[in-house]
């Protein structure tokens, strides 16, 4: 009895140490002055500020939507190939996209810029930093979708072509629809990816261009008063972020359970 | 009435990464036939069945259906429907769609006639109601009436078993290719679909080709089995000729329960095994070395007058129908099986009828290898190395103490690098059980028990070569043996002949 | 076709050997993703190794190794990189390691899964939001910037990617491991030393490297939460010669050399490891 104490206590405390920052977080955001630890009053001042950073929200929810689209096809399809092949060509991919997954971000980032300088456009623009997602998360949809090729019966693909699929019909009616499970994972996966990532798109966004990371981290490691006029509006962007994430995870897990307890 | 080939397989072989899976097979299937591939796993047989459905394509040989060459067609353009091991149900698909599915690709020349007579030709699929209508035959065929919109994943391995062969025989294929259907299920299930299975084939009235290594359910639903074994074929006959006249040891060995004796012929129509000749109605040359095998339950147990060997039994095993007893005569066991059982150590007598002895040829006489002879004299051959005498080389010679070979003239001869072919017995291979005491090493392949030894395949991890040796001792097939070869019994013949 | 009646039906097959697209191998679906990754991550590979061994002038060069291990400020940061992404490591680890095994360990499957859950949750908020609310915290509770605040919030950045691989190692455990070993008469303590902990080794190493490598490079927490102290991390040079902040000039083949620095020790790290051989199930456990 006094272990499981213990151990709920332990397990309390280590939430607690993630959850009270951003739980005082969310408390200052309806505060009406602009520092934390002196209370002004209830207000959702910050809230009605939140226009401001509307551009900042779009160019990072485009970017994640769009690269982890991308990658998803490139990553799925990679998969698909690199499972199925016998050859050098399959392995070589294999290793090629296990590259992003163990090197570091800065050294991805900084190597796609010298392509781009060697390319002779400029190392910041648009093209890259949709590149750059794309590396960085692609390989993350391969590592979804392969545990899925693994699982399925390899039988699968040759009955369709039994009863008379050609090789595309029996790819697109029954793999597709048995990875399908891992090709969502995936690009979950790559849409998380690209929203957190900041040492890519720092590297290669064009100057102007700003997603929630770049921007949050200008506002916070400048100590200038312009950079941090905005902090107590990314704190009520943090509560919004927070609150949608949160309805996210409890929406899926409702349906996931409801289509377990209907196979039951 | 011989029936049209559908068919035909001619010199196939089919190389994975430089191993041969399928080497050099000929058959045919007649129209209608019920045909069975058996052998162990690894034999070659579902290699053959699928480049007959097309997933696989043959290094070389030619794959005639209905005599036209259909080697390189792919298999969605093929009149062939393949039950898979596993099944192969398409799990996002419940039971009528896996069974429509292919239907709905299905393409009909269809022919009308107009009012005025003429006669136009469409491509059409079938109808909606055409497809309704024979999913739920194929449905009823498999007894599985009201199962149409159940999910594929909720039903049982025998249910999905008759969902896959209704997907399968849905489609009016020409030939049924069957892998290993029944594998996954369990004995008394298997019985029953066996039966089913015999019973659909004389209904449908297609071709079967089935794979097992189940040689029981081999014999008990074809119409000809084919024994494969290391990608050959050993034998193709009906289930009688494969059960009554064994080809060789090793279908004996595998088809069914068999007494398998080294023997000699010792006249016309006689041959000695256990120590006593026996009168058999095979001929083969005198004084050839034969394998000699007979059923257990053509052995009878008779009275001591009528006997021609006796023995003393050694163990009696109750089997449901008979008693299942081993006799031993000198050195040799006998298997028997009978109704009444014997007490161990009751001394019995028995009888064989000619008919029901069957000679083989041997098929290993002695070991045959190619090999050399290194700086020390001594000989390479089969991934080892191994002390031999190669004065054996050269009538009356000698080595001097410089390991040259004087020749009787005097003449000085370095035998170093010299090709040689070597011979060793059966008997004379020395098994090992240790990866390393022996001049060479490898696993164990093959073994047959032949009455009072076993003959053992030894294949050397490099080379691949094969040592087989007679044993007393039993062994285990993938034990890590190593083997030792007396310096006297290693044969040797030149080749080439040596640098003077 | 009114009015008309079928008077045959035969089956149909096309001899045609099947139009162009639609007829591939499977395996040669991966030519696209590999020509992607040859020119965007193979061939920027090679660039930086060509770099870090040329001068500026495009000649065969050591100088901009040279020149990173003569200039002492280098060196320092090079071995404050490993020795706070070693202590930074440590500290996840000693605490996730509970945390992962009383959440295994719980008979409440659904409070396991919501317990869970709270602690994956934050990762799915931005990383730097996520810095941001430990950076308020601290000047809340009055720590002051500098190197221990930048610890602190490393570990609480990178804390969830520690306890995933983790917590999905020791719920995979067999359990009749440890039946077995308390069964043969191991005290509660020596379960946990000779078997648990053992077997529970691939997740920890997972884990150790998605957490050691990456906080190395990291420089986005140590430059907000080290203030004035100028406390920085490997992963801020690299960044500084290739972004080229405050004017500074672009130094390519500067980067290039430290880059390759990274790389190695990134490979000498997998290689102590042995986390190649985990590096698929590494991130990939974090749903």
């Amino acid at each position: 009895m006094m272990k499981k104490l213990l151990s709920i206590g332990y397990v309390i405390l280590v939430l607690a140490f993630i959850y009270i920052p951003i739980f005082l977080l969310i408390i200052y955001s309806f505060n009406e002055g602009k520092n934390i630890g002196v209370w002004e009053g209830f207000s959702f001042r910050w809230y009605e500020r939140l226009d401001t950073v509307k551009d900042v929200v779009v160019n990072t929810v485009l970017l994640a939507v769009i690269s982890a689209t991308i990658a998803t096809i490139l990553g799925t399809l990679g998969a698909i190939g690199m499972f199925y092949s016998k050859g050098k060509f399959g392995k070589y991919v294999n290793v090629g996209s296990q590259i992003p997954v163990v090197n570091s971000e800065v050294v991805t980032g900084c190597a796609l810029v010298m392509l781009l300088m060697l390319l002779g456009s400029s190392n910041r623009s648009i093209f890259g930093l949709y590149v750059g997602h794309i590396v960085l998360t692609a390989p993350f949809v391969v590592l979804s979708v392969i545990p899925k090729l693994k699982q399925m019966d390899s039988s699968l693909y040759e009955a369709a072509l039994d009863l008379g699929d050609t090789p595309f019909q029996a790819l697109w009616k029954v793999v597709i629809p048995q990875i399908l499970p891992g090709v969502f994972t995936g690009f979950m996966l790559a849409i998380t990816l690209s929203l957190d990532d900041y040492i890519i798109t720092a590297t290669l966004s064009p100057l102007g261009f700003d997603t929630i990371s770049t921007a949050v981290y200008k506002s916070i490691a400048l100590t200038t008063a312009q950079a941090s006029k905005n902090v107590p509006v990314y704190r009520a962007l943090t509560t919004i972020i927070f609150i949608i994430t949160v309805v996210i995870v409890i929406v899926m897990n409702l349906k996931s359970n409801k289509k377990e307890n209907s196979r039951k | 009435m011989a029936k049209q080939k559908i068919i035909e397989l001619n010199g196939v072989y089919k190389e994975y990464d430089g191993t041969l899976a399928v080497e050099n097979v000929n058959l045919y299937v007649r129209k209608g036939e019920f045909i069975t591939f058996l052998g162990p796993s690894g034999c070659g047989k579902t290699t053959t069945l699928r480049m007959i459905a097309g997933f696989e394509l043959p290094t070389a040989g030619q794959i005639l259906l209905n005599g036209k060459d259909i080697t390189h067609l792919p298999p969605h353009k093929r009149p062939v429907n393949t039950v898979f091991q596993r099944y192969a149900l398409f799990p996002h698909l419940n039971v009528y769609e896996n069974i429509a599915y292919g239907l709905k690709l299905k393409k009909l020349k269809v022919t009308y006639e107009d009012t005025l007579g003429n006669q136009i030709e469409r491509i059409e699929n079938y109808t909606k109601e055409e497809i309704d209508e024979k999913v739920k035959k194929a449905l009823k065929m498999v007894d599985l009436e009201d199962f149409e919109k159940r999910s594929v994943t909720t039903l049982s391995g025998g249910q999905q078993q008759r969902i896959a062969i209704a997907r399968a025989i849905v489609n009016e294929p020409e030939i049924l290719l069957l892998d290993e259907p029944l594998g996954a299920l369990d004995l008394k299930m298997r019985k029953d679909m066996q039966l089913e299975l015999k019973e659909m084939h004389k209904k449908l009235g297609i071709t079967f080709i089935y794979v097992t290594h189940d040689q029981e359910e081999a014999l008990t639903m074809s119409d000809t089995v084919v024994v494969m074994k290391d990608g050959k074929i050993q034998q193709i006959g009906t289930p009688q000729d494969i059960y009554n006249e064994p080809i060789n040891s090793f279908v004996a060995d595998f088809i069914g329960e068999s007494n398998i004796f080294s023997g000699t012929m010792v006249g016309e129509k006689k041959v000695r095994f256990i120590n006593k000749v026996f009168d058999c109605v095979d001929d083969f040359e005198k004084n050839e070395k034969v394998d000699v095998v007979v059923r257990p339950e053509d052995v009878k147990i008779v009275k001591e007058e009528k006997g021609m060997v006796g023995g003393v039994i050694s163990s009696c095993i109750f089997k449901g129908v008979h008693y299942q007893m081993t006799m031993m005569v000198g050195r040799s066991e006998v298997v028997i099986q009978s109704t009444k059982g014997y007490d161990v150590g009751e001394k019995v007598f028995i009888q064989i009828a000619p008919q029901d002895i069957h000679i083989m040829k041997k098929e290993f006489v002695s070991n045959v290898y190619d090999g050399y002879i290194t700086k020390n004299n001594t000989v390479c051959f089969a991934d080892g190395e191994f002390a031999c005498d190669v004065t054996q080389l050269y009538e009356g010679s000698s080595l001097d103490e410089d390991g040259y070979l004087l020749l009787k003239s005097g003449e000085k001869i370095d035998l170093s690098g010299v090709d040689v072919k070597v011979e060793v017995g059966l008997k004379d291979i020395e098994i090992i059980d240790n990866d390393e005491d022996g001049n060479a090493c490898g696993s164990i392949i093959s073994i047959v028990y032949k009455g009072d030894h076993y003959q053992v395949i030894i294949r050397t991890d490099e080379d691949e070569e094969d040592f087989v040796c007679d044993t007393e001792y039993t062994w285990n097939e993938q034990d890590r043996v190593s083997v030792r070869i007396p310096k006297e019994k290693i044969r040797l013949t030149l080749k080439q002949e040596a640098k003077r | 076709m009114k009015g008309a009646k079928i008077i045959k039906k035969e089956p149909f097959i096309t001899d045609n050997k099947g139009g162009g697209l639609l007829k591939f191998k499977r395996s040669q679906l991966c030519i696209p993703y590999g020509l992607f990754l040859s020119v965007f991550v193979i061939f920027p590979l090679l660039l930086i190794i060509y770099y870090a061994f040329t001068s500026k002038t495009g000649t065969f060069s050591l100088s901009n190794f040279t020149a990173f291990f003569t200039e002492p400020t280098n060196i320092s940061t090079l071995i404050i990189s490993i020795f706070v992404s070693f202590i930074v490591t440590v500290i996840c680890l000693l605490i996730s390691y509970p945390v992962a095994y009383i959440l295994s360990r719980l008979k409440n499957s659904n409070l396991a899964f919501v317990l869970l859950l709270l602690f994956i949750l934050p990762t799915w908020l931005n990383f730097v939001l996520r810095a941001m609310a430990m950076k308020e915290l601290l000047s809340f509770i009055g720590i002051p910037l500098g190197s221990t605040a930048s610890i602190i919030g490393l570990v609480y950045d990178f804390m969830p990617f520690m306890i995933m691989p983790l917590y999905s190692t020791l719920i995979k455990m067999d359990k009749s491991f440890e039946e077995a070993a308390s069964d043969l008469g191991a005290s509660k303590v020596k379960v946990f030393t000779s078997v648990t902990l053992p077997l529970s080794k691939p997740g920890i190493i997972s884990g150790v490297t998605m957490v050691f490598l990456p906080v190395m490079s990291c420089y986005v927490i140590t430059d907000t939460f080290s203030g004035s102290t100028g406390f920085s991390l490997i992963g801020k040079l690299i960044a500084k010669c290739f972004l080229g902040e405050n004017g500074a000039p672009i130094q390519i083949n500067e980067g290039a050399a430290i880059s390759l620095i990274m790389l190695v020790i990134m490979v000498v790290t997998m290689l102590l490891t042995g986390g190649f051989k985990n590096s698929e199930n590494a991130r990939g456990t974090n749903l």
